[in-house]
């Protein structure tokens, strides 16, 4: 189990290493320029090239490179061309935002289904599956930003329970943030947990075909214990998977129920980012959305691991 | 007194009758074979015995439940049991509750299954798993129940010493792993053991092993064994009464010896014929050499001990040499492990090996890191498994006609067409079945699906790889007859890999046997089983299972 650890946390570290050189150079590679970008058009040579100096743009680009790589690893991840604060700041008070709501998203999809993709497969071809099965068929179909808006339409606008949008700040109370997150991250977890569940459905439902499972009730198990005891944990990986996949795209996904609720998260920051050329937050967004998909991708190794003894000693 | 006795049993799924009228008794201490080929039935007895049984299935008829003779051994026994079928004398399994069953599954029946390489939870230790039996039915803790679990791999032939309870089911062999899953059934001292084709996936030393140790428990515990084979030679030296099933029905029945001496009905006649099936092989002028095997060694490279350390080696193939000649039809045995495949994924030019050559008419298999595609059309191969060989999307034109990228020159339409028929039809096929899907076929007849895939750009050379092993003795029989047949047809030369020992003897002229990645014997087939030379052909051949020379037929 340690040299499995220590296996994949070099992967980790080599994925690492190879994403930030890519991402640098395909923003350094794309067309614009921001110091003429944030001075217009009219301005004159010699302001433009003392800009680049003062934004560190006039060295070589692997020195660029360099500089910035090795000043994210102590913290420093520079100075928005745009906004001149550090972007370290601006990356902490937007993570404070999308952070909590990903995990909250993934809180309530994994609740909705865990049970839902374990009550359809133990009823396979009964009522409670059709009825799971087309919910999460519709909930697979509908367009998240549409389902934004009907919560919006219902729980903020007619039964005024929830406010329509805006973060209430972590200041004002735990309580009162987490529910201006509620709405959005219903919206988010629905079309997951629809997945999930699907998922969660289908494995368990391999597994329920398994030779080990028949064992399992010779030895005097019912049914219901048998699905528990020994099918759930064997249909843990492709669902595990799943769940990866969908932390990652939680945290950076969610731009477009952000912009639904005026959520101040990473993925607006990133989008503005993007249409002012501030090249620096977009590499250091970006950077830090890598990061975090390719640290839950080791968690989820780790969790494969944990699952299933068989993995802990393949190489 | 009966311990277990089937009267008038019926069954039907979904309104289609699977069983029709099935009875039989098992006392005390009594093994009880039944047998028959896949489809008669068999399964489903032991499954309605277990209450296991699909939904949709509606039974009529009992299937009573007793103690037996009074006469039970102290060792396994607890005293403070109490179960709802221990309560009554006799107890109609087919009338019980789930909660019933639940408490007679494992507890008064242990069941004992075909595969054991999947009949473990892959992701609980072995330990975990035999006491989770126990656990269920007694009212142990965890560390006495633990203990108990320690001591029943132990009589299994599993000790704690070198396989702690901490092992989990991918460590351990195919042989290890049915004691494991024996260990789980018996680990509550049941009456009565269900044992449904429990050696029918292991080889011949294995398998003999394993029937030993049931035997063994079967009296030590005095338990009724239900066995269910559709190999007779695995029965008829242990069972003590025989039930012949076809179709639902029980056709004769007897205790062995009347059974074996003085059978009656044509199907049982015709199992003991296919137990023990000779084919009518054509005779045979080898003389010029096709394949060439010159000092061949495979090894396979370990996981590193350490991060830095070298990766150690395994050589699964040793120093071996052989050939074969035009129209020889030689044998390759040998258990599980024993480097059988990796020879024949060598000798397929599908691996490069590290040392020695392999030539089929003089040129190389495997040339220029690739396999060389000159002899690979000369080579066919057929496998085991008649049910994953084939993709399921495709008919069986497509499926057979496979081969034909391997030939220079493509054939045109009309040949492709007549290929196709001929083919299907020297496998006993007919032509029209070109247009269906390996679904639609059984076992015995995908297999001739195989053979005709691997015949239809008539190879020099046919590697069957334990192409009969997954079928049952009378389909094996009949597959058996085609290859005699197809071998006065055209002539074939074959590598015919197998651990069965009496379907090697029929087929083939001359055998090689194959140990830890050596060839320790090879010789005249027939010269080879009368006298064995190498210790372990002795005891391969003494393990196989043999009918009694007392049958009439």
């Amino acid at each position: 189990m340690l040299r499995y650890t220590l296996k994949r946390l070099i992967s980790l570290i080599i994925s690492l290493a190879v994403t930030s050189l890519v991402i640098f150079f395909v923003i350094e590679i794309a067309p614009g320029d921001p110091a003429s970008l944030m001075l217009g058009v009219n301005a004159q040579p010699d302001t433009l090239a003392a800009l680049r100096a003062e934004l560190g743009l006039d060295v070589p680009k692997w020195q660029r490179y360099l500089n910035w790589v090795g000043g994210m690893l102590v913290g420093d991840f520079g100075t928005s061309y745009q906004y001149r604060t550090p972007v370290a700041e601006m990356i902490g008070n937007r993570l404070w935002v999308s952070l909590p709501l990903a995990l909250y998203a993934l809180a309530l999809s994994t609740l909705i289904a865990f049970p839902a993709g374990i009550f359809a497969a133990a009823r396979r071809g009964g009522p409670g599956d059709v009825a799971i099965m087309s919910a999460t068929q519709l909930g697979v179909a509908i367009p998240n930003f549409w389902f934004a808006m009907m919560l919006v339409l219902i729980f903020a606008i007619n039964l005024r329970w929830f406010s329509a949008g805006g973060f209430a700040g972590w200041d004002n109370g735990f309580f009162a943030a987490m529910k201006s997150l509620t709405l959005p991250a219903i919206a988010l977890a629905m079309p997951q947990a629809a997945i999930l569940a699907r998922v969660m459905r289908s494995a368990l439902l391999d597994v329920l075909s398994e030779d080990y499972m028949r064992t399992a009730r010779a030895k005097g198990l019912s049914a219901r214990r048998a699905l528990w005891r020994h099918g759930l944990r064997n249909a843990m990986i492709p669902v595990l998977t799943i769940l990866g996949l969908q932390f990652s795209f939680l945290l950076a996904g969610g731009i477009i129920i952000e912009q639904v609720f005026f959520l101040p998260g990473l993925g607006r920051l990133i989008f503005q980012s993007i249409s002012a050329r501030d090249l620096i937050v977009v590499e250091s967004v970006t950077m830090l959305l890598v990061f975090a998909v390719i640290v839950v991708n080791f968690a989820v190794d780790l969790a494969y691991a944990a699952v299933d003894p068989r993995l802990r000693q393949r190489s | 007194m009966s311990l277990l006795s089937i009267r008038n049993l019926n069954l039907s799924i979904h309104g289609t009758p699977i069983l029709a009228g099935v009875s039989l008794e098992i006392a005390r201490g009594q093994i009880i074979a039944v047998t028959g080929e896949s489809g008669s039935g068999k399964s489903m007895t032991a499954f309605s015995v277990m209450g296991l049984l699909p939904k949709g299935a509606e039974t009529t008829g009992e299937i009573l439940l007793g103690n037996g003779t009074k006469a039970a051994t102290g060792r396994r026994r607890h005293p403070g049991r109490d179960s709802p079928a221990g309560q009554s004398a006799k107890t109609d399994i087919l009338q019980m509750s789930e909660t019933q069953l639940c408490d007679l599954r494992g507890n008064e029946i242990g069941m004992v299954f075909q595969e054991p390489m999947t009949a473990l939870n892959p992701v609980q230790t072995i330990g975990a798993q035999v006491a989770e039996t126990i656990r269920l039915h007694r009212d142990s803790s965890k560390a006495e129940a633990r203990e108990q679990a320690a001591q029943t791999l132990a009589r299994v032939g599993l000790p704690e010493s070198r396989f702690p309870l901490s092992r989990y089911p991918h460590e351990l062999s195919g042989g290890q792993r049915q004691r494991v899953v024996i260990a789980m059934a018996i680990a509550c001292g049941p009456r009565l053991l269900i044992a449904d084709e429990p050696t029918t996936a292991l080889d011949v030393t294995t398998q003999a092993q394993i029937l030993d140790l049931l035997k063994e428990l079967t009296e030590e515990d005095q338990m009724g064994l239900l066995m269910i084979t559709h190999d007779l030679a695995v029965v008829a030296n242990m069972a003590r009464h025989i039930v012949v099933m076809r179709k639902g029905q029980v056709v004769e029945q007897n205790d062995t010896r009347t059974l074996l001496s003085q059978m009656q009905h044509p199907y049982t006649k015709a199992l003991f014929e296919a137990s023990s099936h000779q084919v009518d092989l054509p005779e045979t002028r080898a003389e010029t050499p096709l394949l060439q095997v010159q000092d061949v060694c495979r090894d396979y490279r370990l996981p590193r001990k350490t991060l830095f350390g070298r990766p150690g080696h395994f050589r699964a193939v040793d120093d071996v040499s052989f050939d074969i000649a035009k129209g020889e039809r030689v044998g390759l045995v040998g258990e599980s492990g024993c480097g059988k495949s990796t020879l024949t994924r060598a000798i397929l030019g599908l691996e490069n090996v590290e040392a020695g050559r392999i030539t089929l008419d003089g040129a190389p298999v495997f040339s220029g890191g690739r396999p060389n595609l000159n002899v690979r059309r000369k080579m066919q191969v057929v496998f085991q498994d008649p049910f994953g060989s084939f993709n399921p999307r495709h008919r069986v034109d497509r499926l057979i006609t496979e081969p034909f990228h391997l030939l220079e020159r493509q054939p045109s339409a009309q040949e492709w067409q007549a290929r196709i028929a001929e083919s299907l039809m020297a496998v006993g096929l007919s032509p029209d079945d070109a247009r269906k899907y390996p679904h639609q076929f059984s076992g015995g007849q995908r297999q001739r699906i195989a053979i005709a895939r691997a015949l239809i750009i008539r190879p020099e050379l046919v590697i069957f790889d334990e192409a009969v092993s997954a079928l049952d003795v009378s389909v094996r029989a009949q597959i058996l007859d085609l290859i005699a047949d197809l071998c006065r047809q055209y002539a074939l030369t074959y590598l015919f890999i197998s651990h069965d020992l009496s379907v090697v003897r029929s087929v083939t002229d001359r055998v090689l046997v194959m140990q830890a990645g050596r060839i320790v014997e090879q010789g005249d087939t027939e010269a080879v089983f009368t006298n064995p030379n190498h210790t372990y052909t002795r005891s391969l051949i003494k393990a196989a299972p043999v009918l009694p020379a007392m049958v009439s037929s």
